[in-house]
């Protein structure tokens, strides 16, 4: 099965020149559609740079990114944005809703960025809200909404573009257990049923169980790797806590 | 497209107000100054517009109408001669001393006129008839300068030049560009009240033949009537306009203000907006790094300018209205033909979206990795 984000070699360095900063180091990793994958590192470690990287904002110093069998390195910043509206959908941990906009008008303002019509818009709209068990919030500012919600609003957002590939950065952070526990139920679903390739930054212990795989990245390179479900999922923590990269005591899961 | 610029202007109300009060104030001030540059414009050559004559007569490089000088008025006959010329008048444009009640005097410009014909006849009459002009002392003015040259009433007597004048009626918005109130009278009376001997003249004004060509006729006087210029009138009416508002500056500081006005305008819209922009970076860069391209962005930004210019202009055209209307009752009137009023949207549009793209300049420059952060 053809990998929908396939990394080889890639370096970035911030600042280029000598004093420059190498925030990653030759790092190969591949995505696969249906897998749920979990970066996970100190701060700095360059996690969020790959992250960046993968979702084509962020532009590599050397080696080689296919975002669903499309070499990005090399390409001009202007040919950018459209790549990632055709196979990106981001998940932040602020949830970068427009508060100004209702839940309803946020999803819609994705799917007016892929030039569809008001009214069909509006329509995918709700649809995707109810989805995400948001129906009855569609004319909702996200000040009205919990943090949970807010999340749920910005993953109907980011399916609206029909993504293969969903990039969240520590989508769980800012919620409270119960929150998250929806929120990642979510995510997995989207990898599970759905066929995306979902990729989260997180530092959160509590999610570790619903991925498939998870990457430790340390000083710009990939220290840690396990094979995507060769263990059962809660076995997963266990291998992390022993490699060090989890406490041995988690606070505990969703 | 969801409505983003629009809730993005109206979501912060004071910065709203601010924008919109530094839009209305940059439309107020530029019609304001523009409609006095219209307004001096107009009246400095008023005379030369509504004499109903086709060319000027006057002597040689006579730079505008008040700066007139005496020649023979036997030239009068001499133009008459000319094929083409339908009718000609002598016309006196002067200054002189109108002496009021209180022993004051105040400086008038008379304009003296054959009352039987129609070139040069006192426009917009409102009070009296412009045939008592006929007897030997009368005068009309325009009510405007009622209080300057402290007249309450028709009939009322006053003196001009050291001769008996009395007012015979009145007209209504004939304002003088200088501070010198027209005052209308016979050719006769006026050669009287200027010290005028009585064979000269300050103008010729002549009527053409219906179909006669204009050019051809000037060119006929020229060569017919000795040591005079022969001018159209628009082109007297242009140096007139010309000498009083750039010779003498007073149209360029006019303008200027304006220019400060468009400036200030500017300056307020770009900061609001640059405010607001800088308000809602976070949100620009997530509608880049969703794969937004940097036009959908420039045209949220853009709309929000051209929204505040609409507002901020009906609101500036709603209140240069009603200054416009109350200058009509002063000494210096605003003008705003309907082309200005016009032409202002487009100028607010402008400084709008011009202000604009300070902003634009900012957010194109937004890493979407930003969204990253934090």
């Amino acid at each position: 099965m053809q990998s929908a984000i396939r990394v080889r070699e890639l370096t970035k360095k911030y600042d280029e020149g000598t004093s420059g900063t190498l925030a990653l180091r030759g790092v190969d990793l591949d995505v696969r559609p249906g897998e749920l994958l979990m970066l996970m590192g100190p701060s700095g470690s360059g996690k969020t740079t790959l992250l960046s990287i993968m979702g084509c904002i962020l532009t590599a110093t050397s080696g080689s990114v296919r975002i669903a069998g499309m070499e990005v390195v090399g390409l001009r910043e202007k040919e950018l944005p459209a790549l990632r509206l055709a196979h990106i959908g981001f998940v932040f941990q602020g949830f970068n809703l427009f508060p100004t906009l209702t839940a309803g008008e946020n999803v819609e303002l994705m799917l007016d960025l892929k030039g569809i019509s008001a009214a069909k818009a509006k329509r995918r709209a709700h649809e995707l809200l109810e989805q995400v068990g948001l129906g009855e919030k569609y004319a909702s500012f996200p000040a009205d909404l919990s943090g949970g919600q807010k999340q749920r609003v910005a993953i109907a957002r980011a399916l609206a573009g029909d993504p293969g590939i969903i990039l969240a950065d520590e989508p769980t952070a800012a919620l409270d257990s119960h929150t998250g526990r929806t929120v990642m139920e979510m995510m997995s679903e989207l990898a599970h049923q759905r066929g995306r390739a979902v990729v989260i930054v997180t530092h959160d212990s509590r999610v570790l169980h619903f991925a498939d795989r998870m990457v430790k990245i340390e000083d710009g390179a990939i220290a840690t790797e396990n094979e995507p479900r060769v263990v059962p999922p809660g076995l997963l923590a266990q291998n992390f806590s022993q490699a060090g990269l989890i406490p041995t005591e988690p606070h505990g899961k969703f | 497209m969801p409505p983003l610029a629009q809730r993005n202007l109206f979501h912060d109300k004071v910065r709203l107000a601010v924008t919109l009060t530094g839009i209305v104030f940059a439309v107020v001030l530029i019609v304001v100054e523009l409609g006095l540059f219209v307004g001096f414009t107009v009246t400095t050559s008023g005379l030369i517009d509504h004499s109903g004559a086709d060319l000027w007569i006057t002597s040689k490089n006579v730079p505008y109408v008040e700066q007139g000088v005496a020649f023979s008025e036997r030239k009068l006959n001499q133009v008459r001669a000319v094929p083409g010329v339908a009718d000609a008048q002598k016309i006196i444009a002067h200054w002189t001393q109108w002496k009021r009640h209180d022993g004051s005097q105040e400086s008038v410009q008379i304009v003296g006129i054959n009352v039987d014909d129609s070139l040069e006849r006192p426009w917009n009459l409102v009070q009296g008839n412009v045939q008592h002009l006929k007897d030997p002392d009368a005068i009309i003015l325009d009510e405007l300068y009622k209080q300057k040259l402290g007249v309450a009433r028709v009939g009322e007597v006053f003196e001009i030049g050291g001769y008996r004048a009395r007012v015979v009626g009145f007209t209504r918005g004939i304002r003088s560009f200088t501070t010198s109130p027209y005052v209308f009278t016979s050719f006769k009376n006026a050669q009287d009240f200027t010290n005028m001997r009585e064979d000269q003249t300050l103008f010729i004004v002549v009527k053409l033949a219906p179909g006669a060509n204009l050019e051809q006729v000037r060119r006929d006087l020229l060569a017919h009537v000795k040591d005079v210029d022969v001018l159209t009138s628009a082109a007297f009416s242009h140096m007139t306009r010309f000498y009083w508002m750039f010779t003498t500056g007073a149209g360029v500081a006019v303008l200027i203000a304006a220019l400060l006005g468009l400036v200030v305008g500017f300056v307020v819209v770009a900061q609001t907006i640059y405010a607001t922009t800088m308000d809602h970076i976070r949100e620009y860069g997530t509608l880049k790094a969703m794969g937004a391209p940097n036009s959908y962005v420039y045209k949220v930004i853009m709309k929000q300018a051209a929204i505040s210019a609409v507002i901020g202009y009906v609101l500036g055209m709603i209140v240069s209205v009603f200054v416009v209307h109350a200058s009509q009752k002063g000494g210096a009137a605003i003008m705003l033909p309907a082309p200005m009023a016009v032409g202002m949207f487009f100028l607010t549009l402008t400084m709008c979206i011009g202000a604009a793209l300070v902003s634009i300049n900012k957010v194109t420059r937004i890493d979407p990795a930003m969204v990253f952060k934090g």
